[in-house]
């Protein structure tokens, strides 16, 4: 008996549209149309303003320990750009641009890294998932909110964001896997930021790409520059198609870099060089866009100031709110809760009236700990 | 009415609910065509088709987990773990997500799915085919965790828990499958979660059980009766989370003497927050200590030597003479 082979050798196609010099390959432009293509770009201003500002909330304890996605703009926005309001979003925990392009309010979303829940609620009707920080357990949710899709009849495609670091985990393979066997409406995003917290890439896997990793499953996977705006809309522009036309899942593995630091708590200079930070920062998805939009003429002035100006008013109004009652806590447990929660709520109503009707009765200094993170620096 | 087992009486819960709400699916190993490996979802799949009964990847995080994206969505997902030994393989997709899912989006979405997993031992099984792991999720807020005792009960309770608003894990025990028979009515009946149910009226002594171990305590309450003349009253807890502290307190008000009776290990189990509610809110009727019979704090030891370390009714005999000679 021969030894015959019974699958062909695979390969997997890496995209580039603007290279960072910001000069485009005509025979790849996706067409974006020009004032898409404007709200695009000032969602990735957006973001990385208000990221910017985000630190500095977090410096002067303002906020708690946030993620920033400083780097990652072209990624998220260039794919999430590809949705429209019926279809799903299943955030990990650095998707701030995808979640301001899906309409979550900025004030909100500082409510969430202040410490209250309130900022994580989703609006009603809203089909986005809330911020999932156990890495890689939320990717099996966005598998089943599309066989849930595809049970109702209902042409909704699910798009699921996580980093290299989560394809490591357990349940990105079994979400891949029941994906790939169920042939469900899903775009896997990938975010290949090279660093999970301070574990390069390839500490994490020995596979040439991530992209291949889907091949495993029965699907396609594709690798793009992922701060190149165009190769990551054309990229999930295609896979959303094909998840809509019925032909399953697709894995996006957007090759891109975090150039500021895991989360507020922590400091990269311990595990990764200037120079690759340098190098990188060259690439950096805004700054090889401006030229092009330049040269279309697409590009608005005054647009700085008008996206920092909205991010200050909403920061305002984010002071200005008080903090929700500390009594919600016990709201949401359960559809109705049990005696034993409601003698406890009864105890924390009991303590709060002795400490008097102060404000911030309750609560907390915000420095909420997340995954990975020494909780003394600030 | 019809005389069944708890198998057929779950399946018969699972049956009528699947033709009363299109939302119901069912996922899990084996679940489909095979029935389940103790048959509990048997012919399901005939009658309702793969796309209802879904018979999985082998990959228990995977099933909760996208079950947990179905529940999001507005199905009705009922998981079946094959074994709750299995279970540790998706605790992670059940405490960080089944249960705080409605608190993390303040009520925007919740997480209504049942979780059903055999566990407990006696069937002479091998290792994590035996454990009783209630504790796990009776610990976790969020969680409502549920042990039917017999058929009958076990149909209402799987009828009630699929058409409760939040997670609900099911334990069946395995060797109560085909233990015993029950009239159990055509029409769906449903049983309160959270209520704890009085099996056996009595004046001296309360025992507290679930699952397997109320045949246990039934057992015990005979001989008691026979051989000491003392009346023992069985409260068949039915849900271990949230617990019903009321009917427990009221029956030790009664009483003035506790023994629980649990399969688990002794130490942090169900037994030591039951000994606690009632010492806060029945203090003043204790009549001697509270005593546990309960499994030894042991990894299982293999089924050859189960009954040395499961409880059985001479055990809790035993502590119930010490009690009321206290």
């Amino acid at each position: 008996m021969p030894r015959t082979r019974v699958e062909p050798r695979f390969q997997i196609d890496y995209l580039s549209i603007l290279d960072s010099d910001g000069a485009l390959d005509d025979a790849l432009d996706p067409r974006i149309p020009p004032d898409e293509l404007k709200r695009m770009y000032r969602g990735m201003l957006l973001a990385r303003r208000l990221d910017e500002r985000m630190v500095k909330l977090q410096r002067q304890g303002r906020i708690g320990t946030f993620a920033p996605l400083k780097g990652q703009e072209a990624a998220q926005v260039g794919s999430v750009a590809t949705l429209t309001p019926r279809d799903w979003m299943v955030p990990s925990f650095r998707e701030t641009a995808a979640m301001l392009w899906r309409g979550w309010p900025i004030e909100k979303m500082l409510m969430f890294f202040a410490g209250y829940l309130e900022g994580g609620q989703p609006a009603p009707e809203q089909r986005d998932l809330p911020i999932t920080i156990p890495v890689a357990t939320q990717l099996p949710h966005a598998v089943g909110l599309a066989y849930a899709a595809q049970y109702k009849d209902d042409d909704a495609v699910v798009m699921a964001y996580f980093g290299d670091g989560a394809t490591s985990e357990g349940d990105f393979h079994e979400a891949a896997n029941f994906a790939g066997v169920w042939h469900v409406p899903v775009v896997f995003v990938c975010q290949n930021n090279q660093w999970a917290i301070s574990v390069p890439l390839k500490k994490q896997t020995h596979s040439r790409t991530i992209a291949q990793k889907a091949l495993a499953y029965g699907f396609p996977g594709i690798q793009v520059d992922g701060n190149d705006l165009f190769a990551v809309y054309a990229a999930t522009r295609e896979a959303v198609a094909r998840a809509r036309a019925g032909e399953g899942p697709t894995l996006i593995e957007c090759v891109t870099y975090r150039l500021g630091v895991h989360t507020t708590a922590d400091d990269p200079t311990k595990y990764r060089s200037d120079d690759e930070v340098k190098a990188w920062e060259k690439k950096d998805p805004l700054t090889r866009l401006v030229p092009y939009l330049e040269r279309k003429g697409l590009l608005t002035p005054g647009l700085d100031a008008e996206v920092d100006a909205e991010i200050a008013a909403a920061v305002e109004r984010f002071e200005a709110t008080p903090p929700p009652d500390p009594l919600t806590i016990f709201d949401h447990v359960y559809a109705e809760r049990p005696s034993s929660l409601e003698a406890q709520r009864t105890e924390l109503i009991e303590r709060l009236s002795e400490q008097g009707p102060g404000r911030d009765a309750g609560d907390e200094p915000p420095s909420p700990p997340m995954r990975g993170q020494r909780m003394t620096r600030r | 009415m019809a005389k069944l087992n708890m198998v057929k009486a779950l399946n018969l819960a699972l049956l009528q609910e699947m033709e009363r709400d299109d939302d119901i699916v069912i996922l899990g190993e084996d679940v489909g065509v095979d029935g389940g490996v103790f048959r509990v979802t048997e012919d399901l799949h005939r009658k309702f088709g793969g796309k209802r009964v879904i018979d999985s990847p082998l990959a228990e995080a995977g099933i909760i987990g996208t079950a947990v994206g179905m529940a999001l969505y507005g199905l009705k997902p009922v998981c079946e773990i094959q074994f709750s030994g299995f279970a540790f393989q998706c605790f992670h997709q059940i405490e960080n997500h089944c249960a705080r899912y409605r608190t993390r989006t303040q009520g925007r979405f919740h997480v209504p799915m049942v979780i059903r997993m055999p566990f407990g031992g006696g069937v002479r099984a091998l290792e994590h085919h035996s454990e009783s792991e209630e504790q796990f999720y009776a610990h976790v807020p969020g969680l409502k965790m549920v042990i039917p005792s017999g058929p009958r009960n076990a149909r209402a309770l799987l009828v009630s828990a699929l058409r409760d608003p939040d997670p609900v894990i099911f334990f069946e025990h395995k060797a109560l499958y085909h233990a015993a028979k029950e009239e159990v009515p055509d029409e769906a009946e449903t049983m309160p979660i959270g209520r704890a149910h009085v099996d056996r009226e009595g004046r001296d002594l309360t025992l507290v059980a679930w699952g397997a171990m109320v045949r246990v305590a039934r057992e015990a309450a005979e001989v008691l009766h026979t051989e000491d003349g003392a009346s023992a009253e069985i409260v068949d807890l039915l849900t271990i989370a949230p617990l019903d502290r009321e009917t427990l307190v009221r029956s030790v008000e009664k009483t003035g003497r506790v023994v629980i009776v649990h399969e688990a290990p002794k130490s942090f189990g169900a037994g030591a927050e039951i000994l606690a509610s009632i010492a806060e809110g029945a203090f003043l009727s204790l009549e001697a200590p509270i005593r546990r019979v309960t499994a030894y704090d042991v990894p299982f030891p293999g089924f050859a030597r189960e009954k040395a370390n499961v409880p059985d009714a001479a055990r809790v005999v035993a502590a119930a003479r010490e009690t009321l000679a206290y």
